[in-house]
Parts: structure tokens; sequence; C-alpha cells
């Protein structure tokens, strides 16, 4: 929840004194430290505070009859500080400068619109004919000529990021109702040029935007009080000119019946966006307010009323917004932690695995989306997949095309084309960010495709159907057919990322995939894909494809059991290897599919029937995977495997109880299960003893403890203390 | 800064009372504290819950049950059969009257506070008219056989609940008949036990709700005599109850330590059907919690493991914080040990005998922490047991340690102590001045000459103390102003100049010595005074408060210094602000002017005025921090209060020279062990 905190006036604004004389603030730039801020305003002087203390900490004019034109920043590199007035000349200074004139000045040949100052990259002077340059290249000729790139457009808004290495500037400007977004990167010395989707009326009056993973989302608050969503991907290698962007809607800024008209907006996280304006209720004075919205669930966070009127103007750094109130600079910290719906309800998923998040996100999923598949052009795997949705991404971009239909109309259209095009339009159905309820089209789709595998028993997309389950969000209700098409086609590493990835998987479903799993030939798995990554820390692959089931091995692990039992030895020596657990009785793909299974979630209750079914073979060999899965996990003091999703001491030793439960009059009575079950009677019996020898050492060191604490119980004592 | 050796004394053998009950005054926001050794005090909650008055004990007078009347009026009964008043200002019982029922169990004044029903061992139940100056017998109400235990007046004043064994009754106060009688062990009929009505209360609604020893809590309808609910919440009993003024919620304490809340709540939202449910429970306590309070935000309970507890409700709170905070008292807001600096004698004041000390000794040094060996060990070299049923008011050793004093309620008593090789004899110094008793604060002056005695109505006496062993009266200061407080607090100034005193009204006063007149007194600020000591170079005084503010008053300039107002207006730590237990003495250290040392229950503080003092952001006790840094990386971090917590529950601390401290520790282990036992509970896996 996001929520806001205390507030506290930064400085006065009125004519009295205080900064900005009366003619508010231009702009408030992050400082060179940490809690610095510098503010410039709408005159002659740029102020440094240090804002936990409310102080300011220096203080530079421009000669009378001289404004600053743009917001003096902070070059973060060299620390000093920049500032134009006169839309022309140029003025950097450092801390230790007191006038003004007496610092470097430059005057350059065109009107500057803006500079950004990037931690890492360096100041970006926008001018305002569109035209870019870093301060170093400016610096090195200041008269050089700027190019006119806009014509006669004007620039609404800039700002900048840096996309890894190099820096990016976005703006926007606007000609006669039309709105063009510039995405100009300065490395790579590329400009694109898009035009915003325009539909007639409602018209975007402020923007802000933030760049993750090479896509920069543009945020815009529209007339008709909505905020839109633009996703401009940064790896675009087509010249194409004036490609067109598509908006989606991401939130509507009502609250039972008012309407905030928002003047100023910031984004918080990616959950989260702070907006100032006023809010007004139908018949009711409108009154000026912040708030913060969760985008994610359309909801209204936490508002603040201002009573006192504010200057539109809101900027947020370091967890603080600041906003003119009344005759002062008003400072509010706030918090915003990630809301969910499960945080919300006390069912917030096991840390080990945030990766999967276990709850539709009806909105977010957009970009995530967006993201996955720009990212999997490194997949080997998914490499023909993600061009394929590349150029859709792109069809979709250029195309423009008001998708009137819905997807249940889509879907039925598309039932009986061919397989291919079938395809293609799925691809595009879900490649597109705007749709409402996308998380519900995403379970159409996938309904559809499986329902045409049912009526069609040749077809099978396999790589589609992975793609979309490792990339959405799903859960076993929202496309139950799922699990059982791949299940009868034994697409095992399907199976393997539902199990990891689904929630809600009944336990039948769980059992039949252990059941196959365990079926399922070695050599048939050999040539399959499996996710290795929750067995690979452990297992030793080499040895295991050497066929061992014959040779006898020395008992090697376990030093307390050799200890202990003198008299086993001899037989434990001459047992086989696959019965003492020292060697992993599976290949490393059956082992990661069991692992998959282990680490799904079930209630023994309802699993356990479903157990007793399982053949007596397969069963004793689980419960070897298992045994060497516990021997193994033993090894280590802190009993827990490497790997990423390996199985938990604990769900081992649930899975192995439970098998036992469930086949315990045929483990009893099965030959081959014998061995082994006596082996692990004696591995269990070592761990008992060991443990309660700790016990013992325990109980020693808590009486060593206590005699410590005897001496510090003395009635009299001359001690030396320091004190510094 | 430095190191010091410190002479880390446990030997203090300290047992607080148990608390035998307790009276909140909701108006006032003080609390009235009865002890099981009849020791009274009254604790200010307004001053930061700091414990402001303390009336010392008596042999033959327990206090068995507390009462306020009228706002300010302090009553206590108990089992000697007298009613008291107390006189708060004088800190004595100002007059008693014969209750004529034997013992007396119980008191309850009426809510007009007109009149007094005292609960007495002949099983009667009698009332008293409150008049000024005192009360007077008024009627005996229907006697019955078995010991009035607990008493309660009907909010409207006509009848009165009165608690027995195996019964309770409903007396009608205008005709004094018993109105109801009704058996409380008639449900239990297996057990032969007898079943005690510990406490009661008599709500406006007409239920009557008892606690008793079989560990219920009960509710009756008092004119059908039926029984309406009842809850066990407890295997033991249920020893002490109170209500709210609301009526809207119980506070009950048991003999295993817990304590319980009940709340009147809707049976479902919105409903109007209310029933008491057991809310909260709470294990504050080891022992019998035999006394409860409950005040609008807090439920307060005493036990006789000597410890107040006040746990605020959190939902009664505006917002989670300091406010809110549980606080627990164990040990008094006093100073119970004084320390002869020169002789390197310490003097604990028991409630009846005094114990001076010689501090042990070493010829090593060592590193931070180390435990360095004795070549000496500390010697009792005196136990002084005072005659008769009074408790010891204060006591004082003199720096030279040749002087001992110490006052009850009405006996003033100074010793001269010579010490011959390993001998110590004790002379009692004959024809001592008449003074005005009782002595609340005995300082002498640093080169012994003198002994200041803290009288009431703001007055403090001086004595001249002679050679061989005699004194005469000097001189009495009083306030310019008439003052009804007694002084509660002294110091005096090194170079024998100026006199500082502290009344109950927390004025202060500074008189100059020399001259023997009122110097100044100190700007009026609105918290209790915890501690106060004069600076011996600069004359400065340095004052705290019970809101735990420090201020430093200039006494030659008549002003507080330039640091005060720096610490006034900078403001002091927020976790400074937010302990919750006083400073409770001061010192200095004359080698180091700029040093302040401060002591409360769980910290020493070495205060340098030298460096910055800390902003919030800061850490307080940054020692630990402190002492991983590097020497230079040391310096940027430094701030002025250097703060120690090793030594806990610290009851005094003193500098005996240039960097040797003596900290005198109880450990709360220690005295718990001398307490009765509890009653055993079965733990689980014992």
């Amino acid at each position: 929840m996001a929520a806001l905190c205390e507030s506290f006036t930064l400085c006065g604004l009125g004519p009295s004194g205080g900064v900005g004389l009366g003619g508010g603030l231009l702009a408030l730039e992050p400082g060179p430290d940490p809690d610095h801020v510098l503010l410039t305003d709408r005159g002659r002087t740029a102020t440094l505070f240090k804002v936990s203390d409310q102080k300011p900490l220096g203080c530079w004019s421009v000669k009378h009859g001289q404004i600053i034109t743009c917001p003096v920043v902070c070059n973060f590199e060299t620390h000093e500080y920049i500032a134009v007035h006169d839309d022309k000349v140029l003025r950097i200074w450092k801390n230790t400068d007191i006038n003004l004139d007496k610092v470097f000045k430059a005057t350059l040949s065109a009107d500057v619109y803006r500079i950004h100052s990037l931690p890492h990259g360096g100041p970006i002077v926008l001018f305002k004919g569109g035209g870019v340059r870093t301060l170093d290249v400016l610096l090195e000729a200041p008269q050089q000529e700027i190019e006119n790139i806009i014509s006669d457009e004007v620039i609404k808004w800039s700002e900048a990021f840096m996309d890894g290495q190099q820096p990016v500037l976005i703006f926007t400007t606007e000609k006669g109702g039309d709105f063009f977004v510039y995405v100009q990167k300065l490395k790579m010395n590329s400009l694109h040029k898009y035009k915003l989707e325009q539909r007639e009326i409602p018209k975007p009056l402020i923007f802000t935007a933030y760049i993750k993973n090479q896509i920069i989302t543009l945020l815009c608050l529209y007339s008709n009080d909505s905020v839109y969503k633009v996703l401009i991907p940064l790896q675009q290698n087509s010249e194409e000119e004036e490609q067109i962007l598509c908006k989606s809607q991401l939130l509507k800024l009502s609250v039972s019946g008012s309407v905030l008209k928002g003047t100023s907006f910031v984004v918080l996280d990616k959950n989260h966006i702070a907006i100032l304006g006023s809010l007004a209720a139908p018949g009711e004075e409108s009154k000026e307010c912040l708030t913060i919205w969760n985008t994610k669930f359309q909801t209204l966070q936490t508002s603040k009323e201002l009573p006192l009127a504010t200057s539109g103007q809101l900027w947020c750094y370091e967890e603080k917004f600041f906003f003119t109130h009344g005759k002062v600079l008003t400072v509010i910290m706030y918090k915003c932690e990630t809301s969910s719906l499960a945080a919300a309800v006390g069912k917030h998923k096991d840390s080990q695995t945030p990766d999967v998040s276990s709850f539709v996100n009806w909105n977010t999923l957009a970009d995530e989306e967006l993201v996955v598949s720009f990212q999997s052009q490194q997949s080997v795997v998914l490499k023909s997949e993600s061009k394929m949705t590349l150029r859709s991404k792109r069809n979709s971009i250029a195309k423009v095309q008001p998708d009137t239909l819905s997807v249940g109309q889509i879907l039925l259209n598309l039932k009986d084309t061919s397989t291919t095009v079938f395809e293609d339009e799925l691809r595009q159905l879900i490649s597109k960010a705007r749709m409402p309820d996308f998380q519900a089209s995403i379970g159409c789709v996938i309904t559809a495709l499986i329902n045409r595998c049912k009526t069609n028993p040749k077809y099978y997309p396999r790589n589609f159907l992975l793609h979309i389950v490792q990339t959405q969000d799903l859960s076993y209700s929202l496309c139950p057919d799922l699990m059982a098409v791949a299940l009868e086609k034994k697409d095992v590493h399907l199976l393997q990322i539902c199990l990891q990835r689904f929630p809600d998987i009944p336990e039948e479903i769980t059992y039949a995939c252990l059941k196959v799993f365990l079926s399922i030939s070695e050599a048939y798995l050999q040539r399959i894909d499996v996710n290795l990554e929750s067995v690979i820390c452990y297992i030793d692959i080499e040895f295991n494809n050497k066929e061992v089931k014959t040779e006898i091995v020395e008992n090697g692990f376990n030093a307390e059991l050799e200890q202990e039992t003198i008299w086993n030895t001899e037989i434990t020596k001459d047992t086989h290897l696959t019965a003492d657990g020292s060697f992993c009785p599976v290949g490393p793909q059956k082992a990661a599919l069991l692992n998959a299974v282990l680490h799904s979630g079930y209630s023994e209750v309802f699993l356990l029937p479903h157990l007793k079914n399982l053949p007596a073979q397969q069963a004793v060999l689980f419960l070897r995977y298992l045994y060497y899965l516990y021997v193994k996990s033993s090894e280590k003091i802190n009993t827990a495997l490497p790997g990423i999703r390996s199985p938990t001491i604990s769900q081992i030793m649930d899975w192995m109880c439970l098998l036992l439960d469930a086949h315990f009059t045929v483990m009893v009575m099965l030959p081959e299960a014998k061995e082994l079950l006596s082996n692990l009677h004696k591995f269990v019996r070592a761990q008992v003893r060991f443990y309660s020898e700790l016990n013992k050492i325990e109980g020693s060191l808590r009486e060593l403890q206590r005699l410590n604490h005897q001496k510090d119980s003395q009635t009299y004592s001359i001690e030396v203390l320091e004190l510094i | 800064m430095g190191e010091f050796e410190v002479h880390r004394v446990r030997f203090f053998g300290l047992v607080p009372a148990g608390v035998r009950c307790l009276a909140y005054q909701p108006r006032g926001g003080r609390l009235a504290l009865g002890r099981t050794d009849g020791a009274v005090e009254v604790y200010n909650f307004a001053a930061n819950y700091f414990q402001e008055k303390v009336i010392p004990g008596h042999e033959a007078r327990s206090v068995e049950a507390l009462c306020w009347v009228t706002g300010d009026r302090l009553f206590g009964a108990g089992l000697g059969g007298e009613i008291a008043e107390y006189d708060l200002s004088r800190l004595c019982v100002a007059c008693s009257v014969d209750g004529g029922g034997g013992p007396i169990w119980s008191m309850a004044a009426n809510s007009s506070g007109t009149q007094l029903a005292i609960g007495c061992e002949d099983g009667s139940v009698k009332l008293f008219q409150v008049v000024p100056g005192g009360i007077q017998f008024e009627r005996n109400l229907d006697r019955r056989k078995g010991r009035i235990l607990c008493l309660s007046w009907h909010p409207s004043d006509t009848h009165i609940a009165a608690g027995s064994i195996d019964i309770f009754r409903v007396l009608d106060v205008s005709s004094g008949q018993t109105v109801q009688r009704v058996m409380v062990n008639y449900h239990v009929h297996k057990v032969k036990r007898e079943c005690i009505v510990w406490s009661i209360a008599f709500l406006s609604s007409g239920t009557i709700v008892t606690s008793d020893s079989f560990g219920r809590v009960q509710f009756w309808d008092w004119e059908r005599g039926t029984l309406l609910e009842s809850h066990t919440v407890s295997t033991s009993s249920v020893l002490s109850l109170a209500v709210s003024e609301k009526e809207d919620s119980i506070v009950v304490g048991t003999s295993t330590g817990a304590t319980y809340q009940f709340q009147l709540l809707p049976v479902k939202m919105g409903s109007l059907e209310k029933r008491w449910v057991r809310t909260k429970p709470f294990q504050h306590h080891t022992h019998d919690v035999r006394a409860v309070a409950h005040s609008s935000t807090a439920l307060i309970s005493g036990g006789l493991d000597a410890q107040l507890v006040i746990r605020p409700l959190m939902e009664k709170m505006q917002k989670k914080g300091y406010e809110a905070a549980l606080r627990k008292f164990t040990f008094p807001h006093r100073r119970l040990v004084s320390c002869a600096r020169k002789a390197r004698l310490l003097l604990f004041q028991f409630s009846q005998h005094l114990e001076l000390w010689r501090l042990g000794s070493t010829n090593e040094t060592g590193k931070d922490g180390e435990v360095l060996p004795l070549c000496r060990m500390p010697e009792h070299l005196l136990q002084l047991k005072s005659k008769g049923p009074e408790h010891i008011y204060c006591s004082c050793v003199s720096p030279c340690g040749s002087w001992v004093a110490y006052s009850t309620a009405s006996r003033f008593h100074l010793y001269r102590v010579q010490y011959e090789n390993d001998s110590v004899s004790v002379k009692k110094v004959p024809k001592v001045p008449k003074l005005l008793l009782p002595a609340y604060q005995l300082q002498f002056s640093t080169d012994s000459d003198n002994l200041f005695v803290a009288s009431a109505r703001g007055s403090v006496h001086i004595l001249q103390l002679l050679e061989p062993g005699s004194c005469k009266h000097l001189h009495t200061y009083r306030p310019p102003s008439e003052c009804p407080e007694a002084v509660y607090l002294l110091a005096v100034s090194s170079d024998g100049h100026w006199l500082a005193a502290v009344s109950g009204d927390w004025a202060i006063h500074i008189y100059n010595l020399k001259c023997f007149k009122h110097h100044c007194t100190v700007p009026t600020y609105d918290c209790a005074v915890t501690a106060l000591a004069i600076h011996p170079i600069t004359n400065n005084l340095v004052i705290a408060y019970s809101d735990q503010q420090l201020f430093e008053f200039s006494i030659p300039e008549k002003q507080y210094t330039a640091w005060s107002r720096t610490v006034q207006n900078q403001g002091l730590h927020k976790v400074w602000l937010e302990r919750d237990s006083p400073i409770t003495h001061i010192t200095f250290n004359p080698k180091n002017p700029s040093h302040i040392l401060l002591h409360d229950t769980y910290m020493f503080c070495v205060l340098d005025k030298s460096l910055p003092l800390p902003d919030n952001s800061a850490l307080l006790m940054n020692q630990s921090t402190l002492k991983q840094l590097p020497e230079t990386a040391r310096q940027r971090q430094l701030h002025a209060f250097k703060i120690c917590k090793k030594f806990q529950p610290l009851l005094f601390a003193d500098l005996l020279d240039e960097n040797c401290l003596v900290m005198v520790e109880r450990p709360i282990m220690d005295f718990k062990t001398q307490l009765p036992l509890p009653i055993q509970q079965k733990k689980f896996g014992t």
C-alpha cells in the first residue's frame, strides 16, 4: 500500500524573502548529493537546499534584466551547476562560486529548451528546434549550428534516461492538434519519430515516462481525465517513417462520481503513480489534492487535500513529493510498497519463487509480455518464436487497426482457418497490450488452441503453448484442459513448466504427472529438452550416464552409519548401489521432472487416494529417488540442496511419509523394497542418534553458558569501563 | 574520553514491598499506591508517571484500601483498624480515626465524596461522614457474620455491595438493612472449600461483578439475586477487579500474576445486545496481582512482586508511539543510597535500618570490560536499626564518612562514626535540635561541616556539625512566599555558597548560604524535578525533569546558560526523551568541567557539553558502534551523550574520584528469590 507520511515546509515562496520572490517555481531538480535539491524560480535565482535540514546551502542569481529560462541542473560527474539564461546563454559554475557574472559563459547559436542531467551520462541539451547535443560536444564549439528537426512543431515535454550505457532522450511535440514523440539515442545518433494515435477530442495534456528493460513507457494524462500508456520499444532497427503509437488506457481518474483534473503527475513505481490536481464532484467546489493511484488495481490509494492553492507542479525525488502549497514549498514523504491482492489477504506466496506470480495481474501484464518477447531473443529455444512475435509487434504498431472485435469474435472467426494463419492471429492477439481483460483473453486463446488440438489429433503447437505458459501468468483454472492434453501428448517439458508455475493444480493431475514422469523411459527423456536447473547443482550426471546397476561399490557416504554399526558394514558393502542412496537412481531429466512434482502444492487428504494407485515398481523407484535426495540433503549441515527450485528437506520428508503411507503393505511384501527400506531405516536411525547427541551437546553448552552467568552474579567486582 | 574503574556493587539487598492496593483519581491523573509495608506513594501520570510523593510505611499501619475523596483527599484504611487521612503536602498521616470494628479489610467512598464505607473483620459495614479536616462516624449498617473483604457503592449512592466469604450482600444505605444476600458457592456442590469474594463492583445497571477464590469473575443481577454470566479465568484466585468509568471494560488480577481485560461488546456487529467478553490476557507479573485500577486509557496493575504496570489500551490511543508504550516500575524514583566520596563508603537505606559499607579496592588496571582482581574485599561496617515502628524517610552519610543522619516521621538521628584501624565505633549525637519533622531529604556540605535538612512548608534547616560529636541549629531558610509543600530535593554547591531546594510544587529556590538569604527562584517549568545538582566550578545548577528535559541554570547570573538554551533550541534526542525512568542522580567530574554524569534505572550517561548534541537521525546509544570504529573515524561520530547500559537496574551511580565510579545495581532476580514463592504453575515440559 502506498501512504503519504509526514510533511514539512522546505522554504517560503512569498515575495517577502524565501525563494522565488513571488514569481513561483520554474522547476526542481536533484542536487549534487542525495537529500539535496536545486530550485529554480521563474526569475533570476537558483537555490540549493538540503531537504532534511530544511535549509538553503547556496543561492545564485543572474544579473537584473536577465532571466533564467530553463531549470538549473547539476552535472553529477563534475558537481557543477548549469544554467541557461535568456534562452541562449549558458553558465556553468561550482559550489564555491558566488557571483554568476564571473563564471564560465558560452553563448549558443540556438534557443535551449531544456537541459537534462543524468547521473552517469552527463548533461544533454535539448534545443527548441529539436536538436540534441551532449554538453561536452556543445562546449567544444558553442557557436556550432544546431539543426531544426521539428520545423514548426512545438516541444511540450522532454525527459532523458539511461538505457544501459547510452543516454536516451524522449520529447513530445505538438502541431495543429497532432502529437509526435521523438526518441533520440545519443550514442547511436539515431532519431525516431512516432505519431501518437489520436482520435478527435481527448488530447494529451501531460506526459511522463519511465524506462524498463529497453522499453520506454510513456504515460499521458488526457483531457478526458484518463491516463493512457504508450509503449515504445527502444530496439527498433527499421528506419520506417513516422510509426504510429497505440495507446491503452491505464487508469480513469474518477472516484465515486468525482473526477480528478490532473495538473501534474509522476510515476512512483511499477504500480503507483502520483497525481496532483483538483478533485471535482458534480455540484461541489473542486478541491486540490495530491493523490496516489494504484494502476494495477485501478484504485485511489491515498490522497491529501491541499486547501491552499498549489501551482499545479509536482516533483518527486527520493521518496519525497515537492510542491508549492500556498506560499510555501511543501515536502511530503511517501511510502510505496508493492501491493498485491495476495498480500492484502495475507497469502503472499513463498518468497523462494517470487518470479512466479500466482495471481492474475490484470493490468501490468501488457508491458511484461513485451519485455519477455524482447528478451527471449537470446533464448535459443525460443529463437524462431520471438522473431515472429517481434514482427507481429511491429505490424501492430504500424497498422493501427481499430480493434473493435472482441476476443471471442476473433476466435470464432478463426475457427476454420488454416493452422498457420490461426497461430499467427493468436500470436497477434496475445501480443496486444491494450485488451481490457487480458488475462481472460489468454485463457480463451489457450482454450481455442486446446480445442483445435482435440479436434485434430495431429495438431499440437508445442512451442507456442510453451511460450504462452512461460510468458504469461496463468493458472490451472484458467486453462483446465491444457495439462490434460499435455499429459496425453506426454509433453513433459510443458508439464514441468506448468507444475512450476500453476498454483492451483488438483492433486489428481499432480499424481497423473508423477505417474507419467516415473513411467517414461530414460532413453526417451534424454532426447527431450527439460529444464534441469533444479538438479544440475547436486546430481552427478557423468556417473549416471554409465550403466552402474550391477556394479558393487563400497558404501561411500555417511560416516556415522559406518562408525555406529560396524557389524552392518559387511552387509552394506555388497549391497546394490541403487539401494543405499548415494547415487541417483534416475537420470537428471527424470529427476528434474520429479522435483517439479515435489515442489508443487498439494493436500495430503486428496493426494493419498491417488498415490495408492501408483504401480509398485514406480513407487519403489520414487522412494529410491526420495531416499537419494534425503541422503544428499543430509550431507550439508543446513540440510538444503543447492540450486534453483530444488526440493526442500521438508518436502522430501513429507513425500516420503506420504508414499510410505500409501504403499505400506506393498512395501512390506515387495522383495526389492526390502533392501531399500532397511537402508532407509538405518539412515533414519543414524540421524536420530546424531540429533540426540546434538541434544546432549546443547545441554552441556547451556550449562557452560550458565556457569558464565554465575561469574557475573558476584555481589562485588571492580570492572573497567571505557566511554568514548 | 576515558576509562573508568567501576565498583560494581550488588550487595544492596533492597526488597521493594509488594503492591497492596491502588486508587486512581481520574480528574487529577494521579495514582495512589499502597504497599504491603504500609507505605503510600502517589504517581503523577501527567508528569510522565513520576513517583512524586512517598509516605514511608509504619509497622502498625498496614494499608488495605485507599480512596480518593473529592478529588484530592486521600484516605487509607488497614488491618490496624484505623482510617487515616494523608497529608500529601507534608507526606504524613494528617489524622486517623479508629474504625471500631476490628481490622478493616475494605473501604470505598461514595460518588459524591460525602461518605466513606468500611468493611470490617466483625462483619459490619460502617459509614463515616467526610467533613473538613477529617471524618466522623455516622452509623453502622446491618451486621452479619463474616469479614467484609470488599465493598462497592452503587453509582447512585443508594446501595452498597459487600463481599464476604461464600456470600455477598447488598445493603440499603438509607435503611441500613440487607436487601439481598447471594451465595456465591451455590453452583459448586462438590467442593467443600470456602469461596472468598475477593473483589466486588456495583455497576449503574444494577449488575454486580464479583471475583472470587475459585478463579471466577461473575456477573449478578442484584435484585433477583441471579447469576447472569460466569467466566472462569484462572484455576486460582481472582484477587482484584476494577471497572472503567464508562463501565464498558473491566480489568481483573489473579494470583498467578496474570491480568485479564473484560469488555462489554455487542453480540453481533451493530446489535444492541451486549455481553461481557474476556478479551485480553496479560502476564506482566510473577506473583499475586493484589490490586488493579482502570484509567480511561490504560489498565494498571500492581503485584506482590513490587511491580506497578501501566498497560495503555491500544484502541484508546490516538497513535502508536511512546504514549502507548507499556510502563513498568519496580524501584523508587528517588535515591536510597548515599556515598561518602572521600571515605569510599556507601550508605544503604532500608525501610527500618541502614547499612554502611566500605568499598573494596584493586591495584591492577585493565582494558575495557575486564574484571580486575580485588586486593581488598568490600566490608560491611555497620548496621543501624531504627527503633520504633516508623519507617525511614531519608538518610545520608557525610563525604568524610564520619557522620550519618536519618529521619523517621517523628524522630531525627545523627551519628558520629569513628574508624580506628579495623574497628568502627558509633556514637549517637545527643540532644539534636528540635526541628519540624519529618525531614524529607538530608544533605551534608562538601566539607562535612554542615547538614541541610529538608523540611515541611518549603523550609530548609541548616545544622552546624561540631567536633567531637554535637551539633547546633544555625538557620532555617524559607521561601519568600508561603509554600505548603515539603522540600523533597536538595543540592549544595561544593564551595558552600549556594543551596538549591525543590518543594512539592516543583518550585526551585536558591539560597545564598554566605549571607543567609534567598537568592532567586528558577523559572517555573511545569514538570516534576527528579534530580538536581550544582556544578563545583561554574556553580551552574543542572536540573533533570520527569519529562526527561535537562536544564542548566547559572546561579550567579540568575539565568539559563547558553548551553541550556542550545539544548532547548535543538531539542534533545527522541530516544532520550522516550526513556521511561527518571534521572535520579546528577554529579560532576571536577577534573572535566564539561562533563555531567547522570543516571536512571536503566542507563548511566556522561554528558559532554563540549560535543555537539545528536540529532534524531544519529544513533543515541552509539558506544558499541564507536568502539568498533578506528580512532580517526570516531571523531565525526562523537556526540554529547555517552551512554552505558551495562549496569541494570541501576539504583545509584556516583563518581568517587577522577576516573573511579561506583554503580549500585539490584538485579531483579536477586530480589525475586527473596519474595514468597508464587503459586506453582505447571509449565509444559517440566
